[in-house]
């Protein structure tokens, strides 16, 4: 163990090692969980021209999906990360019919407020079943436990945690980037009637894709619910955060969103160590110089 | 290219009626007096609540019905303002009239700044910075000493209006309040209708033409935005004198959303429809306690009806089966 020092000219703190590995693993947590999250919204952003506000009672949702299994029917960790996912995506594709298909030529601020209702039914719902106390969901056996690294202890569960969000955002980068269906929904964000024209079912595509934006949120729910409890209000104030990663982002580049991400996840953790009292804060504060240097965010087109 | 009607339909237009010509001014001669009369029927407190809302969505009305900015973080203004206003009147020990100014000059001041920031980014951006400059400012009033935490400002004094009127008195509260209501109602209805106010309208159908024309749309957009950020904040710290209370629920996130529902509910850019909004979701509100936390469904799915079959609000239809 040794200890690492603040430039005198920010204040001049020292931490043992530990701690601050500590909480930059914590950041890369919280980190993982902005990166799928924003990854979905800018997915939905692209094709549906919709901010979806209820991404983060989607998150909540998936983690609740994973805990009424265990409760009720006995399927664990495994099980819950691939159904619970359809699960949330189904309700999704159904939002998307029901209610989101009549916006699309509304002004995008329409689909901001009903998504909003939509979040304000799912939390309330949820928090009438089950009250807003959380409850906790235990950890699979199998990512019990952890390595020591000698400058750290690495807990299993964490470890996983950040590769596999990595390999999830790695993936959809992939297919929206490299292969030909992922060719199709960018040309269809370009230009839907030209793409229909083609023979494309955009409609579906579009249908689809909410549904698939919804499941990764849940994904990044069934993830996080060993980590905290599993609480109706879980998803409603990670939501804002999100929004200010993608106002920082910006909507236009998908690589951009997941590096945008796990960077302020560790920005944020290192804020814990050194100031913690900014630790809430120091998100919208860089959204706030960023504003002011890059109005167009790090990765966003000027529009 | 002016073209002249054809003379046939030139005759077939009449004049307005009187009703549809004065409907305005009918409408708030109404309300004033309904607003007069209505203390001696229900409880003077839940009206001037209601004012207090009502002026605070009309402010946000300003901004979303006017220029086309959709603030999804008012509550900053309000909130903050009360909790200024607040501690002003009960540390400071300030006249209730100075620390309900107090209050808006401290939401004047905000809305600068976060002003500024927003309005560097265009439609659905705007909302989001505007949301996450608000849960800072959230996170900045739960950690700060003065406006205590979870516990908020509590037994505000309501004070002596210019060290004279005694405010317990519930009749010269409720008069201050509507004074302050009818005067922030008027200052907007005199904003809109002014050369200012066409502006703003021509930045929302079209802010590249505005551009265009030589207006400064930005300048503009910051003007208003600080406005209605002011009149917010004065509804705000006149809610913190007359509940004598200042608490973290003003400023929080769900404060926000339920100011965007009371403009949505009443008619989005209409002059009455924040108005009749706020009553009635805070009607529903005291009438739906019992229920407890299903008030937050309910409001859930009023949002998403009122954007799928009414977008237009209450107001909104009226004036609308009222033009033919």
């Amino acid at each position: 163990m040794f200890e690492i020092c603040l430039p005198v000219l920010l204040g001049g703190k020292c931490i043992p090692s530990g701690a601050l590995f500590g909480q930059l693993l914590i950041g890369l947590i919280n980190g993982s969980f902005y990166a799928l999250l924003s990854l979905g919204l800018a997915v939905i952003f692209g094709m549906l021209n919709i901010i979806n506000f209820s991404h983060g009672a989607q998150y909540m949702l998936g983690a609740f999906v994973a805990y009424l299994m265990l409760q009720y029917s006995g399927l664990g960790y495994w099980p819950a990360l691939i159904i619970a996912p359809l699960i949330v995506g189904l309700t999704g594709v159904i939002i998307e019919r029901v209610f989101l298909q009549w916006l699309y030529k509304l002004d995008h601020l329409y689909g901001l407020l009903l998504t909003f209702g939509l979040a304000l039914i799912i939390e309330g719902v949820v928090r009438n079943q089950y009250g807003s106390a959380g409850l906790p969901y235990t950890m699979p056996d199998s990512l019990r436990g952890g390595q020591n690294l000698g400058f750290m202890f690495l807990p299993n569960y964490r470890a996983w945690v950040i590769v596999a969000s990595l390999g999830v955002c790695i993936g959809t980068w992939f297919v929206i980037e490299r292969t030909r269906l992922g060719a199709y929904l960018r040309a269809a964000t370009e230009n839907p009637t030209l793409v229909r024209a083609f023979g494309i079912n955009v409609p579906v595509m579009i249908t689809l894709t909410y549904g698939f934006g919804v499941a990764l949120a849940a994904f990044a729910g069934v993830m996080a619910a060993p980590i905290y409890n599993v609480s109706p209000q879980m998803g409603s104030e990670l939501i804002i955060v999100v929004f200010a990663v993608v106002v920082i982002g910006g909507m236009g580049s998908i690589l951009g969103a997941i590096v945008t991400g796990f960077g302020l996840g560790v920005v944020e953790g290192l804020t814990k160590v050194f100031f913690p009292e900014a630790s809430n804060t120091v998100i919208f504060v860089i959204m706030a110089i960023v504003l002011l240097v890059r109005p167009a965010g790090l990765f966003g087109r000027r529009a | 290219m002016v073209h002249a009607a054809p003379p046939s339909q030139a005759a077939a237009v009449k004049p307005p009626s009187f009703l549809r010509a004065n409907a305005e001014a009918i409408a708030f001669v109404v309300m004033a007096a309904g607003l007069i009369v209505a203390p001696f029927f229900t409880y003077p407190l839940f009206l001037m609540q209601a004012m207090c809302f009502a002026l605070f969505a009309c402010a946000f009305n300003l901004l979303i019905g006017y220029v086309g900015l959709l603030s999804f973080g008012h509550a900053l203004y309000f909130g903050w303002a009360s909790y200024l206003a607040a501690h002003a009147a009960k540390v400071w020990g300030l006249t209730p009239e100075l620390a309900i100014l107090t209050g808006t000059a401290t939401a004047a001041i905000l809305g600068l700044v976060a002003g500024s920031l927003a309005i560097r980014r265009q439609g659905i951006y705007f909302a989001m910075i505007t949301l996450a400059l608000a849960q800072m400012m959230f996170f900045f009033a739960l950690q700060m000493k003065f406006t205590g935490g979870e516990d908020g400002i509590q037994a505000v004094p309501r004070g002596y209006l210019f060290g004279l009127i005694d405010l317990k008195n519930e009749a010269a509260m409720y008069i201050v309040v509507l004074f302050i209501f009818l005067g922030g109602f008027l200052l907007i209805y005199r904003i809109i209708h002014s050369p200012f106010g066409e502006v703003l309208k021509a930045i929302r159908e079209n802010e590249p033409r505005a551009i265009s024309l030589g207006y400064k749309t930005d300048r503009y957009k910051l003007i208003a935005f600080v406005l209605s950020a002011t009149i917010a904040g004065c509804a705000g710290a006149t809610k913190a004198i007359v509940l004598q209370l200042a608490s973290l629920t003003d400023v929080n996130w769900p404060m926000s959303g339920e100011v965007v529902l009371m403009s949505l509910v009443g008619g989005l850019g209409t002059i009455f429809g924040p108005v009749v909004g706020s009553f009635v979701i805070l009607l529903m509100q005291y009438k739906l306690s019992v229920v407890g936390e299903w008030v937050l469904v309910i409001q859930g799915i009023i949002f998403v009806s009122c954007v799928l079959l009414f977008r237009r609000g209450i107001v909104g239809e009226i004036a609308a089966r009222f033009k033919g």
